[in-house]
């Protein structure tokens, strides 16, 4: 049979590099486990090292570049959700003084309101802004639509030549109409997510200056290395003259991960003029230009036995991004519980906005909400404990119990830790079984991500003759303390402090790391930097044994010095040892390949209790305990606030975000942080975070993977199923308002 | 495709917009660049005094300092573009988030939402004016020791706005602390810790 054609995923490399990392280099063949020795610093509370910055405002951001002679662009973008490109005519914004340069950038069709049509650059901001009302561009206007059930209407305007519905995702295991035909109960229900946007602090931003044929540029990126080689490509030029450079940024999410369209034209019009150039996004085109996460409308359909046995899925999925692709959210229901026979269809509605991007673990968000739902109303169908009707279908192999074994897998030991703290006990057997007009409930979610890190990371760690130490990485940190992650595994290794060590990342030109995105830096880069720092160590107990006139082996790292391990009175300064090295020493480390015969995942479980206001239909998140198994943790202080943001994150997209469109105008109608209500301080509960200390000494070096997208995961549905235990009806759609809470109060009452 | 040429001769930006008043485009530029109804660019010469810079002073963390300004340009502007003090964070720039929370006169505004004229004769101290030489404010420190921030672009706002409070109440409960930096947006989530780095500054300030 002939395999009918899927369309790309759009987050697809991102996906591949979390799921499949493949190596970029030939892995240096490193023994995959390490002892599991006492560590100073890892797995403890070290501050940032780089914090004094932050708290002095000296931190340098994008936003904070000011170079001599730096022009700022402005881009005029399309009003119109739909419409061909008449005519654009610069001429008077050219002659406008302060005016440097002024480019088209769009010809024909137009699909989304918010593409570039033009830009400017001029002396100041204001210049360049009041420039932009002085392009005189004629539109021919078309039939736009938005909505993601008017575009799948027949008479709907076309987005894409081969529909407005294409296929988009297909699995298939087992046979799911057996396994239908096999069960005692067959459920079915639908769940839906809206469309999230990333909202980062710093405005999206590039800084693009020229020096003859090189070009460098300031980015707020995730991903140095991505943008060097996709400006490479969008100017035909060589990528070895390209250097990307970003010190801080205001948050990604997923939102900053490759190339933006705005940095090339940064790039063109430092080229034209000759002159730097920086273009600052405002908070509106943050809102509705640069993606977010793609909506998802999910049935699933299980067949289960009496005793919770789960015997066939069926998960069938309307994703919708813009003019672009959504995202698959199947793995959570293929993966996350064992079960034979499952069935797997997605498909990609097209509609005039702009295209989704990457959003703080793609389709795995959405597809938790879907499948968690689900187990909690299946848990209540078959009168089960839902933590019960989960460990019922606990799975040790990838593929719902059909696939590779997993490495190690933690997920029962956060259940047990979790439902303990929360006091799993109190929850409503029956869900809605409160009275009154407050109703109080608890509810959990499971969570599953890649997360293995990267083979082929690299990162190099030189020796001065002075003693001093530093690591250069390609990587960069988006916020989540990657620099500190650096100085405490080399510190550790090299028996010194964190603050010692001088971190150096942020530049293209450093030894290659992937994107910060997809959990990835710590697993990749941190093993990378452990292997740089053991051969240092090798090298310096070389030396040190000459001096102390004992074998390496009896030599330890620790205090700053080399100290004889049978003899603690005998040890030699580091600084001491190395004086007078002709040259530094360098030592390059490499994150080592692992196993293919193992699966490899991180593993968590959210438990929270709600309020729910029945008459306002105001929910108040009580408490959230986050239990995760993410390997050995490298750095408890910053690893806490992980979980913290992602549950705050999933607290807001689960209560207030949505992208709203106007069907009239094809525009978006809360571009801002008023309209589009994100979480403040008074709307968050008591967090507990929780690690469960699987070390994974199969993964890396390290025994650990990665953090930043497991606790955004199963927040939002932990937080909804707890709402539904509190009223006794599942809301099923996020953002769930005050209005949808009080719409599924009148669905229970009507039927009863 | 691209259409661009370098300007060769000079041209003032009043000529050029007096020059375009007669159409709507230009009218429409003019009245936002001045500030003013379309009509009074043909009124006489006195109409365009609003269009003039104007030299003012500002008081900042302890330094006076002088510069042109223009009408409509916000103390954000001055702090980031005129003075280089980009501690102060360009967020949402329209008084939603308080990443741009300065101290005027000791109480927390939103400086992208006063106009630096309005600024003069008070007292600014943004986030660089906070510690004294090498020693950090006890605010700035315990952000650090209870890693209250993430990315770190909303961080000089919320310390801003924690001073503040904790210049009026020296021991605020939890609640206090939640309500007293209910204008501060962090996008990365870490309330908590903030909250914690908060109560920790308070300890600290009423020990010492």
């Amino acid at each position: 049979m002939k395999k009918e054609h899927l369309i790309e995923d759009p987050h697809l490399e991102y996906m591949e590099l979390a799921q499949n990392p493949g190596s970029q280099t030939a892995a240096s063949k490193q023994p995959a486990t390490q002892p599991a020795a006492e560590f100073k610093h890892i797995g403890k509370y070290t501050p940032r090292i780089d914090g004094k910055k932050i708290v002095t405002g000296t931190a340098q951001f994008t936003h904070d570049l000011y170079v001599d002679g730096m022009l700022q662009a402005k881009i005029l973008r399309s009003p119109h959700a739909c419409a061909d490109l008449v005519s654009i005519d610069l001429s008077q914004a050219l002659s406008y003084p302060g005016v440097k340069a002024a480019f088209k950038l769009k010809e024909g069709r137009i699909k989304w309101a918010g593409e570039q049509i033009a830009a400017v650059a001029a002396v100041d901001e204001k210049t360049a802004e009041e420039a932009l009302k002085l392009i005189k561009v004629e539109y021919k206007v078309l039939p736009h639509v938005v909505s993601e059930e008017k575009a799948m209407e027949q008479a709907a305007p076309l987005i894409q030549d081969q529909g407005n519905v294409q296929k988009s995702n297909e699995y298939n295991r087992g046979d799911i109409e057996k396994g239908f035909k096999e069960a005692d109960i067959v459920f079915e229900q639908t769940y839906k997510t809206s469309w999230e946007v990333h909202q980062t602090a710093e405005t999206h931003s590039s800084l693009a200056k020229w020096d003859g044929d090189n070009l460098t540029v300031w980015d707020s990126t995730q991903a140095v290395q991505s943008v060097r080689d996709g400006l490479a490509r969008a100017l035909s030029i060589p990528a070895s003259r390209v250097k990307v450079i970003k010190h801080y940024m205001g948050g990604g999410f997923g939102s900053k991960l490759g190339l933006n369209d705005h940095t090339v034209v940064a790039a063109r019009l430092a080229r034209e003029t000759g002159r730097p150039v920086k273009v600052v996004l405002t908070r509106q085109e943050n809102s509705y230009c640069v993606g977010y996460r793609p909506s998802a409308r999910m049935t699933i359909k299980a067949g289960v036995k009496k005793d919770g046995t789960l015997i066939a899925l069926h998960f069938k999925n309307y994703n919708c991004g813009g003019i672009g692709r959504g995202d698959r959210c199947a793995e959570p229901t293929t993966d996350v519980y064992k079960c034979p026979n499952v069935k797997v269809e997605e498909y990609s509605v097209f509609v005039n906005t702009c295209g989704s991007r990457a959003t703080r673990a793609p389709g795995h968000t959405q597809g938790t909400f879907g499948l968690e739902g689900f187990m909690e109303e299946l848990a209540a169908k078959l009168g089960m404990d839902p933590l019960e009707l989960r460990r019922k279908n606990y799975s040790a192999k990838e593929k719902g119990d059909t696939g590779n074994p997993y490495s190690t897998k933690g997920l029962d030991q956060c259940y047990k830790l979790g439902a303990e703290k929360i006091g799993w006990l109190k929850r409503n057997k029956k869900p809605g079984a409160g009275s009154g007009k407050i109703r109080t409930g608890i509810g959990m979610a499971s969570q599953i991500w890649p997360g293995a890190g990267v083979p082929g990371t690299l990162a190099d760690l030189r020796i001065y003759s002075d003693g001093s130490v530093e690591v250069e990485c390609g990587t960069q940190d988006i916020g989540t303390g990657t620099r500190t992650h650096i100085a405490v595994v080399a510190a550790d290794t090299l028996g010194l402090e964190p603050q010692d060590i001088s971190v150096k990342i942020g530049n293209s030109d450093y030894p290659w790391a992937p994107i910060s995105g997809g959990s990835l830096t710590t697993p990749s880069v941190g093993p990378a930097v452990r292997d740089a720092a053991l051969k240092a160590a090798e090298y310096l107990k070389g030396l040190a044994s000459k001096k102390l006139n004992t074998p390496p082996a009896d030599i330890l790292l620790e205090n700053k010095k080399l100290v004889l391990k049978t003899d603690p009175s005998k040890a030699i300064e580091i600084r001491e040892v190395v004086r007078g090295l002709p040259r530094p020493m360098v030592f390059h480390g490499e994150r080592s390949e692992h196993p293919s015969t193992f699966a490899f995942q991180t593993f968590g479980a959210h438990f929270a209790e709600v309020e729910v206001d029945t008459e306002t239909g105001k929910i108040k998140v009580k408490k959230v305990v986050a239990a995760h198994d993410v390997g050995r943790v490298i750095n408890r202080q910053t690893a806490e606030s992980q979980v913290l943001g992602g549950i705050i994150q999933g607290l807001s997209a689960g209560l207030f975000e949505e992208k709203i469109m106007d069907a009239e105008t094809g525009t978006m109608v809360n571009p801002n942080l008023h309209d589009y209500k994100i979480a403040t301080a008074l709307d968050i509960p008591e967090i507990i975070p929780i690690f469960a200390d699987v070390v994974d000494d199969r993964l890396n070096n390290l025994g650990t993977k990665g953090l930043g997208e497991p606790p955004r995961i199963p927040s939002s549905a932990a937080i909804a199923n707890a709402v539904y235990n509190a009223i006794g009806v599942h809301v099923r759609e996020i953002p769930m308002t005050p209005a949808k809470v009080l719409a599924a109060l009148k669905r229970k009452e009507a039927k009863p | 495709m691209e259409n661009s040429r370098k300007k060769k001769k000079a041209v003032t930006r009043r000529a050029f917009l007096q020059s375009l008043s007669g159409g709507a485009m230009g009218a429409g530029v003019a009245s936002r660049v001045l500030g003013k109804e379309p009509r009074s660019i043909q009124s006489g010469p006195g109409e365009m005094e609003v269009f003039s810079s104007k030299r003012i002073a500002l008081t900042v963390n302890g330094k006076k300092v002088g510069f042109e300004t223009e009408p409509g340009e916000t103390l954000l502007q001055v702090l980031r573009d005129r003075l280089r003090l980009t501690g102060t964070k360009r967020t949402c720039n329209r008084g939603e988030c308080g990443g741009c929370t300065v101290l005027l006169d000791g109480k927390p505004v939103y400086s992208c939402h006063i106009l630096a004229i309005q600024a003069e004769g008070k007292d600014i101290l943004t986030v660089e004016g906070l510690a004294s030489g090498d020693k950090l404010h006890p605010v700035q420190q315990a952000f650090i020791d209870k890693d209250g921030y993430q990315c770190g672009f909303c961080t000089p706002g919320f310390i801003m706005s924690s001073v503040a409070l904790l210049n009026t109440n020296k021991q605020p409960s939890l609640d206090e602390i939640k309500a007293g930096l209910a204008g501060n947006l962090c996008r990365c989530g870490n309330y908590q810790k903030i909250h914690a780095a908060v109560a920790a500054a308070s300890d600290a300030m009423r020990s010492s």
